[in-house]
């Protein structure tokens, strides 16, 4: 079990990269898992359609502080389409045993294990669909 | 420690009756503490429900012939071995349901729909979310006013409030009989005196509090009673309202269908009595025969000797909890430090730590817990949290269970902890 709570794992969820909340985002989102009742919210600066500024306020479980931690630490620079198809390419490690992110999302290899416990993969999803959600608001 | 208690309670015993346990998770034994979630099943009522879907399968009340007799004579059955359970005065109070959830809707439904604008319905801020939004909806449907009993600081429901917030416009009091979150019990006795000072009707949540043996419904002088087969060692799908005769004769229906009626014509149909009034379409047949062995197996348990069990390991999983703080103001108990005023059910929360994580590292002990809101939303608002960790006991839990879970958690909180 200690498989999904790794070093980097915990490592990126006690870094916290980018945690709090911006003055005047251009779109925050604040979503909830209703299962377990964590709560993630993204704030974002946006320009020309991509991210200039973002961050978290997260009350979940380490899986859910890590992805909100790599996220924000990955995401500026990028668009909601960008960030929707590293969505899809997490959807795909947990749900259809595709190959994991590469390039500059490679930290999220730290989910594979994850993908064996069908009760966890939102708590790696739910900082992605906030912060995609903020982006299109943004726009 | 010994699996003894003073009593001569031989846990072992009982234990062996739930297949279950036979099986291993993640390598190790199974230590299941989820039982206010859903308990285990004895294979006694496993037999049951197997002896009654190939021996007796037919649908009830409808067929005539020999298989759907049986099986109207057996789901019957277990109508009288639930009002046995409950000491109800007749077989024909006991409604057979979905669970707790489906008796409370029918009854905020059913009785809601007789309410004026203006009436109060008074609940808690202890409540399951299934006591707690279908008078929400019965509030925005008939334009009612809903009052809440708030909550002591250990959890309970504050029945110093009864005096303020009960008033000749109360129509009914509708409380947890003990809080699936802090197990703190409800003393019945005040809140029914202050429904009966207006003539307001009570409704009893009772999920947590039959799995831990029989309930006198008469003595308690409640109006409806509510619980669930699958937290009470029966199956799935089946639960029950309890509703005293004057109190069910006076609801209409809540689900129209088959079963429900008297007669039908296409201009009107008159309805059938209670109960069967309230069980439209094909009831949960097999479930209902389960529940039945599953409350006569438990009223055949030595209860007494299972209470005094089930305390001492509440007591050594609280006490446990404090070992394991050691002073650090890291853990955080939920729920009413007297073992007596409490059912065996103890939630806490890890300073920094998130329910689930812990769940998820126990699992791997083999330690089967509840982490999150449990559908107590308001409740975790009033204790400032998102959620807490819950350990549950039932009559099958046996030491090594919690010494798995204290060993177990001692290890999460040394991992997760910077």
């Amino acid at each position: 079990m200690t498989n999904l709570y790794q070093k980097d794992v915990l490592r990126h969820a006690a870094a916290a990269g980018r945690a709090g909340r911006l003055e005047n985002p251009d779109g925050s989102v604040m979503l909830d898992n209703p299962l377990c009742g964590d709560r993630v919210t993204i704030d974002v600066k946006v320009s020309a359609g991509k991210v200039s500024d973002i961050s978290h306020d997260v009350k979940a479980c380490v899986l859910c502080q890590a992805s909100a931690s790599i996220l924000c630490d990955k995401a500026v620079g990028l668009d909601a389409d960008t960030l929707d198809h590293v969505q899809s390419q997490i959807i795909g490690m947990l749900k259809q045993s595709a190959p994991a992110p590469e390039g500059d999302w490679e930290p999220l290899h730290v989910f594979k294990p994850v993908a064996d416990h069908k009760s966890r993969h939102a708590c790696v999803l739910l900082p992605f669909e906030a912060a995609i959600a903020a982006v299109r608001n943004a726009g | 420690m010994s699996n003894v208690d003073a009593t001569d309670y031989h846990v072992a015993a009982v234990r062996a009756q739930f297949p279950i346990f036979e099986r291993e998770v993640n390598g190790q034994p199974l230590h299941y503490l989820d039982s206010a979630a859903t308990s285990q099943t004895p294979r006694a009522v496993l037999d049951a429900i197997a002896d009654h879907e190939m021996h007796h399968r037919a649908n009830v009340m409808r067929s005539i012939h020999r298989l759907a007799e049986e099986a109207t004579e057996a789901f019957e059955n277990a109508r009288g071995q639930v009002a046995k359970f409950l000491n109800a005065a007749s077989a024909q109070e006991v409604v057979f349901t979905s669970g707790t959830t489906g008796a409370i809707n029918l009854v905020a439904y059913a009785f809601g729909s007789t309410l004026q604008t203006g009436d109060e319905i008074v609940i808690s801020q202890v409540e399951h979310h299934s006591n707690l939004v279908p008078w929400q909806m019965v509030r925005d449907r008939h334009g009612v006013t809903l009052k809440v009993l708030p909550a002591t600081l250990e959890g309970a429901v504050d029945l110093t409030a009864l005096a303020e917030i009960v008033t000749p416009r109360t129509r009914l009091i509708a409380v947890t009989h003990g809080s699936n979150v802090s197990g703190a019990k409800t003393p019945v006795v005040p809140v029914v005196e202050a429904a009966r000072a207006v003539g307001a009707k009570v409704l009893l949540d009772g999920a947590q509090r039959t799995p831990h043996g029989p309930v006198d419904v008469q003595a308690l002088g409640v109006d409806f009673y509510a619980f669930s087969s699958h937290k009470t060692f029966g199956p799935n799908g089946v639960g029950v309202l309890w509703g005293r005769a004057d109190a069910l004769d006076t609801l209409p229906p809540f689900l129209g269908g088959g079963e429900m009626i008297r007669t039908v014509t296409m201009e009107e149909t008159i309805y059938a009595d209670p109960p069967h009034r309230f069980e439209a379409g094909t009831p949960p047949i097999a479930q209902a025969v389960g529940l039945g062995a599953a409350l006569t197996w438990l009223g055949a348990q030595d209860l007494a000797g299972a209470a005094q069990h089930e305390r001492r390991l509440t007591g050594r999983l609280i006490d446990g909890l404090g070992d394991i703080d050691n002073n650090r103001g890291l853990v955080r108990l939920i729920g009413p430090r007297e073992l007596n005023d409490r059912l065996p059910v103890v939630s806490f929360a890890v300073d920094g730590l998130h329910p689930h994580d812990i769940c998820q590292l126990l699992d791997g002990h083999g330690v089967a817990l509840r982490g999150g809101h449990h559908c107590a939303q308001p409740l975790m608002d009033f204790f400032g949290l998102t959620g807490t960790t819950r350990a549950s006991v039932a009559l099958y839990n046996d030491d090594s269970d919690v010494d798995a879970f204290l060993s177990g958690l001692d290890a999460a909180i040394d991992l997760l902890t910077p």
